[in-house]
């Protein structure tokens, strides 16, 4: 039985490394990766330091994915990513006429 | 359970090369990837292509399926014959990726049966999962409480996949954002260092009044032309109730106007836009026309001065 109280729903919170790697289910290493690359942006100046926000979460599951099943090379992966982003916002501004 | 042919979700030959169903695959999985295609069916058949690739590109499970035979019509009610699988040693268990792929009963049933149980480091917490949610836009205005149903995978005593259905009430933040992802903790898996989080990503059902770019609202307001001409002080909806909106005279169908703060809320709020769309009256009584020929003698007005015509 599910209780009936509403759970609530955080949309401000930071992962640390292992957390973020944990919930993407990844190696804590292909996450380092995706900072090295400049796909992901932490504040922090170790790894040990490093917040991931809830944007981060969303761009780190997605780049899995592009990597994933797509194959996608590492070195294009951010350049797809934010392809896709200016995408949607092209889409978006369409859309609103 | 229905019968999945994985060579023509492919759309290869059953004699296909390894290479062949490699670039097939590669090829599918581009077009209808879900975080780049715009085909309404995208997720759906991305899933199947996946699947069949999993099948396909793997000998051992390739070779297995094969011997089902090719009889058999996609569609078509399905049951394994004892021991088809004799002799087959496969890989694992299904790659469940990063997602927990949501593969099909078919495949459950003919290469799910070697679940895992168990083998995570003791201390860890139990697993996160990830779902995705429809939210309408006036909900994620206003924030509250929603009741929304997730689809659950889970290894029965069997060792099958099946799903169970999960529903919670969820208390909402005000001013979520399309592609946001919010938490739930403590509502993954449990596990011996305490339950893993439930993250929802959410995404809004498409809208038929309003358009969301990130924070900003966007809305198509119809005006007449003696409003825009004139100007004047009309009233507009926003996802927070009426507003009354003051159109600048000499306005063009076009003209945006900025209401600020009342798009999303959060730290900055979001704006509302709302782009001023000049309606005419038809011309289908005579009065009407006589008015129409009046502004046209008395109104020295060419719009298509500038294209030298």
């Amino acid at each position: 039985m599910e209780s009936s109280l509403p759970i609530s729903a955080d949309s401000i919170f930071t992962l640390t490394l292992e957390q973020l790697a944990w919930t993407c289910s990844v190696e804590s290493a292909w996450v380092c990766v995706l900072v090295d690359e400049g796909i992901l942006n932490p504040p922090g100046a170790t790894p040990a330091d490093w917040q991931f926000s809830a944007e981060d979460l969303a761009r780190a599951r997605r780049a899995w994915r592009l990597y994933h099943e797509l194959e996608s090379n590492l070195e294009v992966l951010g350049l797809i990513l934010d392809m896709q982003d200016e995408i949607s916002r092209l889409h978006a501004r369409l859309d609103c006429g | 359970m229905e019968y999945k042919d994985y060579y023509k979700i492919l759309g290869v030959a059953r004699d296909a090369s390894q290479d062949e169903i490699k670039r097939a695959y590669r090829k599918l999985a581009r077009k209808y990837h879900p975080d780049v295609s715009k085909e309404a069916n995208a997720e759906t058949r991305f899933k199947e292509i996946n699947e069949a690739n999993e099948v396909l590109k793997d000998a051992e499970k390739r070779a297995a399926y094969d011997q089902l035979g090719s009889r058999w019509q996609a569609g078509e009610q399905f049951r394994p014959p004892p021991g088809w699988d004799a002799g087959f040693e496969f890989n694992g268990a299904p790659n469940q990726g990063a997602q927990g792929q949501d593969f099909s009963d078919f495949f459950s049933e003919l290469f799910g049966r070697r679940a895992r149980h168990g083998g995570s480091a003791q201390q860890r917490p139990g697993k996160d999962h990830h779902a995705k949610i429809m939210l309408e836009l006036e909900d994620a205005y206003r924030g509250g409480s929603h009741r929304i149903s997730l689809r659950v995978p889970e290894i029965d005593a069997s060792g099958h996949l099946a799903y169970r259905e999960r529903s919670l009430n969820v208390q909402m933040p005000k001013g979520v954002r399309a592609g946001q992802q919010v938490r739930l903790a403590g509502q993954g898996t449990p596990g011996a260092g305490g339950a893993g989080d439930l993250y929802l990503e959410v995404q809004f059902r498409p809208h038929p009044l309003y358009r969301v770019d990130d924070s900003d609202i966007y809305l198509k307001l119809p005006v007449t032309p003696w409003e825009a001409a004139l100007g004047a002080t009309i009233k507009a909806p926003t996802p927070g109730g009426t507003v009354e909106v003051k159109v600048p005279p000499n306005s063009q169908s076009g003209r945006k106007l900025r209401l600020k703060g009342r798009g999303l809320p959060g730290n900055p709020a979001g704006d509302l836009y709302l782009t001023l769309e000049v309606v005419l009256p038809e011309a289908t009584t005579a009065r009407a026309r006589e008015l129409y020929q009046t502004m046209a003698q008395e109104l020295a007005f060419d719009p298509r001065h500038a294209l030298g015509v």
